[in-house]
């Protein structure tokens, strides 16, 4: 079992959704998150006074999902993520040891 | 001992002066009543007007503030304005309109006396003038009116020490503030007897035949037209309180805070307004309610408070225009919050103009005061490095100055303005008197400067007196903390 992990520009959740769906990804968390990599950030002005604001809007978005699984779900974010600009994010996949449903009581991947 | 022969001269030259004049006076008085009753449509145009200045200050200026300041000083503002609101409203019954809106004796020149304190004497029945000869509205109904602008000038200094000043120490500033420098300067500019009073004067001295007649007819006269306030007798204009209210705000502010100082973080840390759609909702409500401010000022329903209206309307336009493409061109972007500071330092410069100036003439004045308060807010305020926190200084006094010199200016007939107002050459009417630019530019910058020092030495003074008495500045883990949890144990949003 894996966790993908993935932080992308806030306007992409919807299609980065649906590619999920497409390939049956039935579930996520999504949360919404600031931070900066290589773009930086940008200067807001209010009546002159100017500010450097370091940190972005992004949405941070985590899957679980059965191993052999992984690498469609990392190229459905990819693609669906990518706009080719600086800033459209990064994913991260770590392993999982245990999942458990709460309702039922399942484990591992019967909990996926 | 001097005085008190002198009272004792007077008071024999005022019964000469009431016998001689008896005879003239007891047919006169006969004939006519005291003064005609009010119009309902005057009073219900100034009912409505009264309601609309009130919105600006709650919840107009209270929200336009606290959307531009730190989530965690939110209710700060909103309780600083809707406190002053509550504390000036009793103080204005209490002594603060008649202090305002009497003969003061021997400051007459300065402030008002305390005869009608606690209103004593203001009945439904009694009645003050307004700009046209013979009409006149309830006191209860100006009393009301005047209220609300006693209400808005202290709350709009509290943009200038946002963030950072003691709650109590606001408070008793405020008492002290209105007392000392609302009650004198508004006494100073719109204190006056009339136009019935001047009209009558006029003609009883037409009238008067023989050189005695003559001469105690023009001491009637003076009497008159000194029984006014100094600003007022110098000529100044100010048709809704550009002086009274926004300069008199604006240098109180600046003052503010220069002696409160800069806020903990000030030029390090974001200080970006935490909802600029609230300050949106603020700004349009003060728009809507400065219909109220400036065409109620006319104190009648008619085209002059159409006028009024229409200039605001104008006027205001103008100056978001105005700052909205200068900001464009200069910092790239057009802002929201640089239309809305537009439009309100447009509506501040049109205050003492709305009345007087032409529709024209007023865009004019919107499009220069928008300009000219995006360079004082943008550039000047950054290079003298003083910290206004929501530019209480570079928009209403600013815009304050530029509105009151240019109602000398606009006033004039030949630039579609309504002329001088002169009550005593067609006794009994509202005649257009004689319009020199250069006496009509000095006595408004008389009035500016005048203000400029009483508001600004005076707010010096009681800022200091609070200062040692309570302490103006909140400690700074508490200024870090944001004052809404420190002062009012509450916080703006709950999540």
């Amino acid at each position: 079992m894996k966790l993908v992990m993935a932080v992308i520009k806030p306007f992409k959740l919807e299609e980065v959704r649906d590619a999920l769906t497409g390939i049956g990804v039935h579930g996520m968390t999504v949360t919404e998150v600031k931070g900066y990599g290589r773009q930086k950030g940008h200067t807001e002005i209010y009546r002159g006074a100017e500010y450097a604001v370091s940190f972005l809007p992004k949405i941070k978005l985590e899957v679980a999902v059965d191993a052999p699984l992984v690498d469609k779900v990392i190229e459905a974010i990819s693609t669906a993520a990518r706009t080719g600009q600086i800033g459209d994010g990064k994913i991260f996949v770590t392993t999982i040891d245990k999942a458990i449903r709460i309702r039922t009581g399942e484990r591992d991947r019967d909990a996926l | 001992m001097i005085s008190s022969q002198s009272l004792k001269r007077l008071a024999i030259a005022a019964g000469a002066v009431a016998l001689m004049a008896l005879p003239a006076v007891m047919p006169a008085l006969a004939q006519t009543p005291a003064t005609p009753p009010p119009n309902k449509g005057d009073v219900a145009w100034m009912l409505v007007a009264t309601v609309l200045v009130l919105l600006m200050t709650i919840p107009g200026l209270a929200l336009f503030y606290g959307g531009l300041v730190r989530t965690k000083n939110m209710l700060s503002v909103l309780t600083q304005v809707f406190a002053i609101v509550c504390i000036v409203s009793l103080i204005w019954v209490t002594y603060g309109y008649s202090l305002t809106f009497t003969n003061g004796g021997a400051l007459n020149d300065y402030i008002g006396g305390f005869s009608k304190a606690f209103l004593v004497g203001v009945t439904p029945e009694s009645t003050v003038a307004t700009f046209s000869n013979g009409v006149y509205i309830p006191e209860m109904v100006y009393v009301a009116f005047q209220m609300t602008f006693a209400c808005i000038t202290p709350a709009l200094i509290v943009g200038a020490f946002a963030e950072r000043i003691r709650f109590s120490a606001l408070v008793l500033f405020t008492v002290l503030w209105v007392t000392f420098i609302y009650f004198p300067i508004a006494h100073m500019v719109w204190y006056w007897g009339g136009p019935d009073a001047f009209g009558n004067a006029a003609k009883a001295l037409a009238a008067a035949v023989d050189p005695a007649a003559k001469k105690t007819a023009q001491d009637a006269l003076d009497a008159v037209t000194g029984d006014a306030g100094l600003i007022y007798k110098w000529g100044a204009l100010d048709f809704a309180g550009g002086t009274v209210v926004h300069i008199n705000a604006g240098i109180a502010g600046l003052v503010g805070c220069f002696v409160l100082g800069k806020r903990v973080g000030y030029g390090k840390e974001l200080m970006a307004p935490h909802s600029l759609t609230l300050t949106m909702v603020g700004a349009a409500l003060l728009w809507v309610g400065w219909f109220g401010f400036n065409a109620g000022s006319n104190l009648e329903a008619n085209g002059v408070a159409g006028l009024a209206l229409l200039n605001t309307f104008v006027a205001a336009a103008a100056a978001g225009v105005a700052w909205l493409f200068v900001e464009w061109g200069v910092k790239g972007k057009p802002s929201l919050l640089g239309m809305l500071s537009g439009v309100v330092a447009g509506l501040v410069a049109v205050t003492p103009a709305s009345g007087f100036g032409g529709p024209m003439g007023c865009i004019v004045l919107g499009l220069v005061a928008g300009s000219a308060c995006f360079f004082f807010c943008t550039t000047i305020k950054n290079a003298m490095g003083y910290d206004d926190s929501l530019d209480v200084f570079g928009i209403h006094c600013v815009g304050g100055i530029i509105g009151a010199l240019a109602t000398g200016i606009l006033v004039n007939t030949a630039l579609g303005g309504v002329g001088i107002p002169d009550y005593t050459t067609k006794p009994g009417e509202l005649a257009v008197g004689a319009y020199d630019l250069t006496t009509a530019i000095w006595a408004q910058a008389k009035g500016v400067l005048l203000t400029l020092a009483w508001s600004g030495i005076g707010s010096f003074i009681l800022y200091k007196i609070v200062d040692v008495v309570i302490g103006l500045r909140i400690a700074p883990d508490k200024e870090r903390e944001g004052l809404d949890i420190a002062e009012h144990g509450e916080r703006s949003y709950n999540y």
